[in-house]
């Protein structure tokens, strides 16, 4: 099973962004979930979401507490503790951050996270590209598209088809653009991931 | 047709699906979006029903009463304080034989405040007269959603659907909603015994001297007897029709044979489950998913703890001073049965507090231990007032946000 946990503020479409992904396996034909830690939607808080994408039916309901990914769409939320915790060996974080990824390593560091060498991390400056494609500061779109080419766990194609289902017009083609452009910023399959039972 | 959806759009559109005439519902955390997404269904004309917007669940109560009782197929949800400051009118519905449906998107109650899961509002009615049904997943709560609309209007009680708040409610998972056709085909249009009627005047709801008031309450008593028949027959006719069923009164799985089971209610059962089939519980162990509180299944529970040894309790609600309440009602099922169990109760994930899988294991382990009758099992003596030298982090809280 790979679970995911992604962190963010309320109103930056933290819970939306785990409901696609979990709407982009189910369309491959997996079994996913996806719900908030919090719930209550507070704009600036701290928010978690979780998923999980398996090939068999998912019968735990616990929150994620040992992912194997982080997806954190505001790079602030590095100095919380909560953030990181429970990563497990050979896991990867994506951020979204103007900075390198050894910069947010060596950050991490500072802030006195000990992060396992076998973790990899991954960031994109997903929040200017909202900036520039959409004009909003809304940075799920890219981070999930960046997230899927990484480790080729479900294709663009059904992050895509997950958004169609929620949006229409200006705003869906504002989204598609997102995709596109996050997706060209990594190194597709660099976190080859799949799906086993 | 299977699609991935959030809990709560599941059931509005389950609701939906069951053709109900009136819905009135104060929005509450975490129930909001079931009555958003009906308000929708009806704003877009995809359902045909009177949308009764009240101030109050005081009032949402009292007009499913009002619309019920007049004919009309009726539906409410709410949580929490909303169950709480409905309770009057709940007794209400339930004397009067009233069937309505009520789904709870269980929350845990102030003080303090916690819109989080646990199952403290519905435990709060459970003397209210309702037929209560816990759900293990969101199919299931689909499902039962559906049973419990012919349930009620066979058996003329009202049925609360309980689903865990946010960790039902909010997540998002393939569903497979069954198709009009089959639902119409399972639940014909609501005919009401005692319709209010212009026509045909009756009153409801008049004085009982003490005359009848016993024999009043007697047969609401009884009538959960057939209820249990009810909800059995329901079952399985549904399994009939989509092919999967919900458990009945009380499922039992796991390790036939084992000495040891547990018991749980509501969506924790599916991490216990998970655990179980992960081979994280370290021996054999018989399951026990509890669906219906309301009627409490006795006898089915003696049977399912037949051979048993030791029988550990889940509770995710406490009457101070007292413990745990499923546990409860469970010694008392067991009350003088030969051979009958010892029964370990603890109480966990209250107020939202993560269950986490490895959980299960350490309350088996202490089983071994000769345990308290009752414990608070995930209790972080840290913080309390007065620690005490050994205060240690119980080892289930591993992400706590905040």
């Amino acid at each position: 099973m790979v679970e995911i946990r992604i962190h963010g503020r309320g109103g930056q479409g933290n819970v939306l962004a785990a409901y696609l992904l979990a709407t982009a396996a189910f369309l491959e034909g997996k079994y996913s979930q996806a719900f908030p830690s919090f719930g209550a939607e507070r704009r600036g808080a701290p928010i978690a979401a979780f998923v999980r994408i398996e090939s068999t039916p998912i019968l735990r309901r616990s929150q994620v507490t040992a992912p194997r990914y982080l997806i954190l769409q505001d790079h602030g939320l590095l100095r919380i503790a909560e953030t990181v915790t429970g990563l497990v060996r050979e896991g990867a974080i994506l951020v979204n951050s103007p900075d390198s990824a050894d910069t947010i390593r060596s950050r991490l560091g500072e802030e006195g996270f000990s992060i396992d060498p076998s973790v990899r991390i991954a960031s994109i400056p997903a929040t200017r590209l909202a900036m520039e494609l959409m004009g909003r500061p809304i940075p799920n779109a890219p981070l999930l598209s960046a997230f899927l080419s990484l480790t080729g766990i479900l294709s663009a194609d059904s992050l895509v088809q997950a958004l169609s289902g929620r949006f229409s017009g200006d705003v869906l083609q504002k989204n598609l653009s997102l995709v596109k452009a996050g997706g060209s910023l990594v190194e597709a399959g660099l976190w080859k991931e799949t799906v086993n039972a | 047709m299977r699609e991935a959806l959030e809990g709560s759009q599941a059931i509005a559109r389950a609701v939906a699906l069951c053709r109900p005439q009136v819905v009135a519902a104060y929005p509450i955390t975490p129930q909001t979006h079931i009555v958003e997404g009906l308000a929708r269904l009806i704003a877009d004309g995809l359902l045909a029903a009177e949308l009764v917007s009240v101030e109050s669940e005081f009032s949402a109560a009292s007009v499913v009463l009002g619309a019920a009782a007049a004919g009309s197929r009726s539906y409410t949800a709410s949580a929490s304080q909303g169950i709480l400051l409905m309770s009057e009118v709940l007794y209400n519905i339930s004397g009067l034989r009233i069937p309505v449906v009520l789904t709870c998107a269980n929350r845990a109650v102030s003080s303090p405040v916690s819109i989080w899961n646990d199952h403290q509002d519905s435990m709060a009615v459970r003397d209210s007269g309702w037929i209560q049904l816990y759900c293990a997943d969101n199919q299931e709560a689909v499902d039962t959603t559906i049973q419990a609309f012919r349930i009620s209007e066979r058996t003329e009680l009202p049925v609360m659907v309980c689903m865990d708040g946010f960790t039902l409610t909010h997540t998002l998972e393939p569903i497979d909603l069954p198709e009009a056709a089959q639902v119409d085909a399972f639940l014909p249009p609501f005919h009401f015994s005692r319709t209010l009627s212009s026509v045909a005047p009756l009153s409801q709801g008049t004085l009982v001297s003490p005359e009848f008031f016993t024999e009043m309450r007697y047969l609401q008593h009884r009538a959960f007897d057939a209820a249990e028949r009810e909800i059995l027959e329901t079952d399985r006719d549904w399994g009939h029709l989509v092919g999967r069923e919900c458990g009945g009164l009380l499922h039992v799985e796991g390790d036939r044979e084992a000495p040891v089971g547990i018991l749980a209610m509501g969506s924790v059962y599916g991490t216990l489950k998970d655990a179980h089939q992960a081979g994280l519980l370290g021996r054999h162990v018989r399951l026990l998913r509890l669906r219906s509180f309301r009627p409490f299944p006795a006898e089915a529970i003696r049977r399912a703890c037949t051979g048993l040894a030791d029988l550990l309790v889940l509770d995710r609600a406490l009457s101070p001073g007292s413990g745990g309440i499923v546990a409860h009602e469970i010694r008392s099922a067991l009350y003088g049965v030969p051979g009958a169990p010892r029964v370990a109760n603890v109480v966990v994930g209250l107020g939202g507090r993560n269950v986490p899988d490895g959980i299960f294991r350490e309350m088996l382990d202490s089983l071994e231990k000769n345990p308290p009758a009752f414990s608070f099992f995930d209790l972080d003596p840290r913080k309390l007032p007065d620690p005490g030298p050994d205060a240690s982090a119980p080892s289930g809280s591993l992400f706590s946000p905040r």
